[in-house]
């Protein structure tokens, strides 16, 4: 049971840097991204090949996946940011599942569909399973903190400020002379090398990656975590992140008492119960548990000015 | 003769992509977001023409006729109960909300149906061969329904007063609504016609294969590519953004492994946005 509440811990935290991420790009500047999953699995990739088949140690490792995260984030921002967000959508979701059909099948990359095993974990032979989860429940607790306090430092930094306004009215933003679409594709490259990082630490945390495991779902559970917690705010990520494990992980434990019903049926009635509280959450409090705060300064209702910036 | 082969396959793939992706635009154009429910409303029509097909028994077109009408309600109902109420709060809410309806319905049909790919209960026939080329009666028959569903379509739009005025919401909804147009009866009738044109696209396209409940999110890509290549928001956009996609995917067999179709509508996207981005008959992109 210990063992199995340390991988619970190690799945928040690693939920908790994608929330981080994603809050930046969706939260801060209120760009949309469904390809979350996509940036993930480059930095999966990028760190799984770069210590397996050419020996670069683990941190190292861990840095190129960010690095290359934030890469290709770079890229499809400048391809898309141009486009309203409806575009946008489209685009990023296509990208994820891109990258999935590529990885499954060049099988010279990373082995096509069987994936990617044996990735190397830090002292993983010498500390044996429990202590190795106990290890990374460290080390990923430190990455969250970590990228908690820079996100923080930089959701009040005048970067930060530029984001939100850019997410209220980006014309109001353009008049004060900022240039929108460099911060633009800025936030996308901070967000996605912290989707990347998430990427190479699971990576190095379960030993073995595939293109399977990166599907839209993963996408969705994050959107849930910032949902919950409260879009625009570093500590609703990880709060929400938290909780949205811990209702994943519950509901594994729910169903299998369920009378007459077949595997497939469990797994299908897990996702709608998923799908169903994101439609909820979506409905009922749309600013979350902890909702972003917002300086003193007086504001029309928020959907309201959302409305009418779009019109 | 191999490329013309291909072409022949494409223009009849593309000629039933272009039903769900007409779907898809008519919502674009009314309701303004993206609905990637769209998807599982597909596989919910494949599903109903299953349904009617195989355990009632009936012939193609009456099972069509079930898969139009069934996945539309869904649409309807769906779209009233549960994207509604999110569209007050800007797109990106109702994309995801799409998001999380799509994957709800998909395992709805996945709780009732399991995973097991089905077959259609056809007669089997002998493929026709002229000059070299082959095509399936299937096939052609497919063809025909999705043209002569179009036809039906176009003339509803442009002939009767509930087609006009869901042009007219869609063309300018504060001028419709000052001319007396309900946009909430015309916003209904948009989720039921346009979810059920998926349906049917989802259908059509089993009919050729097989199903199982991933049928709408495997072609989703290639629906979206199609609208958006034709510019998001315009039927006849829709059609011919369809042909040039499924010409495309067919081919990209040429050089490519078969895997990397979808990838094509990825591709097609990309290259449209940069060079082009109100698409080939739409509207403006940014």
């Amino acid at each position: 049971m210990e063992h199995y509440l340390v991988a619970m811990g190690v799945t928040a935290g690693l939920y908790a840097v994608m929330a981080l991420g994603m809050n930046v790009i969706w939260g801060m500047a209120g760009l949309i991204n469904l390809g979350m999953v996509g940036f993930f699995a480059v930095g999966a990739y990028t760190s799984g090949l770069l210590t397996l088949k050419f020996g670069w140690p683990i941190p190292a490792g861990i840095v190129a996946g960010a690095a290359m995260g934030g890469l290709v984030g770079v890229l499809v921002a400048l391809i898309t940011v141009r486009l309203r967000g409806d575009y946008l959508a489209i685009v990023t979701l296509g990208f994820a599942e891109t990258m999935r059909i590529v990885m499954s099948n060049e099988l010279w990359i990373a082995n096509g569909t069987d994936g990617l095993s044996g990735i190397p974990g830090p002292f993983r032979q010498a500390l044996g399973p429990h202590l190795f989860n106990l290890m990374f429940l460290g080390i990923v607790v430190a990455a969250t903190t970590i990228l908690f306090f820079l996100f923080e430092r930089l959701s009040h930094a005048p970067f930060g400020r530029v984001l939100r306004g850019i997410r209220e009215d980006e014309q109001v933003v353009q008049v004060a002379g900022k240039n929108v679409i460099m911060f633009k594709v800025k936030a996308f490259a901070v967000g996605t090398a912290a989707l990347g990082m998430a990427g190479a630490l699971y990576g190095h945390f379960t030993s073995y990656i595939a293109p399977d495991l990166f599907a839209p779902l993963l996408t969705l559970y994050v959107k849930l975590s910032l949902l919950a917690g409260g879009l625009g705010n570093n500590v609703g990520a990880i709060v929400g992140a938290v909780l949205v494990v811990f209702f994943l992980e519950s509901t594994r434990f729910v169903i299998p008492y369920i009378p007459e019903i077949s595997a497939v049926q469990g797994a299908a009635l897990r996702e709608i119960l998923i799908a169903g509280a994101l439609l909820l959450v979506l409905r009922v409090r749309a600013r979350g548990l902890i909702p972003e705060k917002i300086a003193n300064v007086p504001l029309p209702d928020r959907p309201h000015a959302a409305l009418s910036a779009k019109s | 003769m191999e490329a013309l082969q291909l072409i022949v396959n494409g223009l009849m793939a593309g000629t039933i992509l272009a039903i769900p992706a007409i779907g898809l635009t008519t919502l674009f154009a009314v309701l303004r977001f993206t609905n990637f429910a769209l998807a599982s409303h597909m596989t919910i029509g494949a599903f109903a023409g299953f349904v009617a097909n195989t355990s009632l028994g009936l012939p193609v077109i009456p099972s069509l006729l079930a898969a139009f009408v069934i996945a539309g309600l869904v649409g309807w109902l769906s779209d009233e109960f549960m994207l509604k109420p999110l569209r007050a709060t800007g797109f990106i809410t109702t994309a995801i909300g799409s998001i999380a309806l799509t994957i709800a319905l998909e395992n709805i049909v996945r709780f009732i149906f399991g995973n097991a790919m089905r077959g259609y209960n056809l007669p089997l026939r002998r493929d026709w061969v002229i000059h070299d080329i082959r095509v399936s009666p299937q096939q052609a028959e497919n063809l025909v329904i999705a043209v002569v569903v179009m036809a039906l379509l176009f003339a509803f739009l442009t002939l009767t007063r509930t087609g006009k005025a869901m042009r007219a919401v869609a063309d300018n909804p504060m001028l419709a609504a000052i001319k007396g147009i309900n946009a909430d009866m015309v916003a209904r009738l948009v989720s039921f016609v346009g979810m059920g044109l998926a349906g049917l696209g989802g259908m059509l396209i089993g009919l050729d294969t097989t199903i199982d409940p991933l049928v709408g999110f495997k072609t989703i890509l290639s629906v979206f590519a199609a609208a958006v290549v034709g510019g998001l928001g315009s039927i006849p956009g829709a059609v011919v953004g369809a042909l040039v996609i499924g010409v495309g995917e067919e081919l990209s067999l040429l050089v490519l492994t078969p895997a990397y179709r979808t990838a094509v509508g990825f591709i097609a996207i990309l290259l449209v946005l940069t060079f082009r981005p109100r698409g080939i008959l739409g509207q403006r992109a940014y």
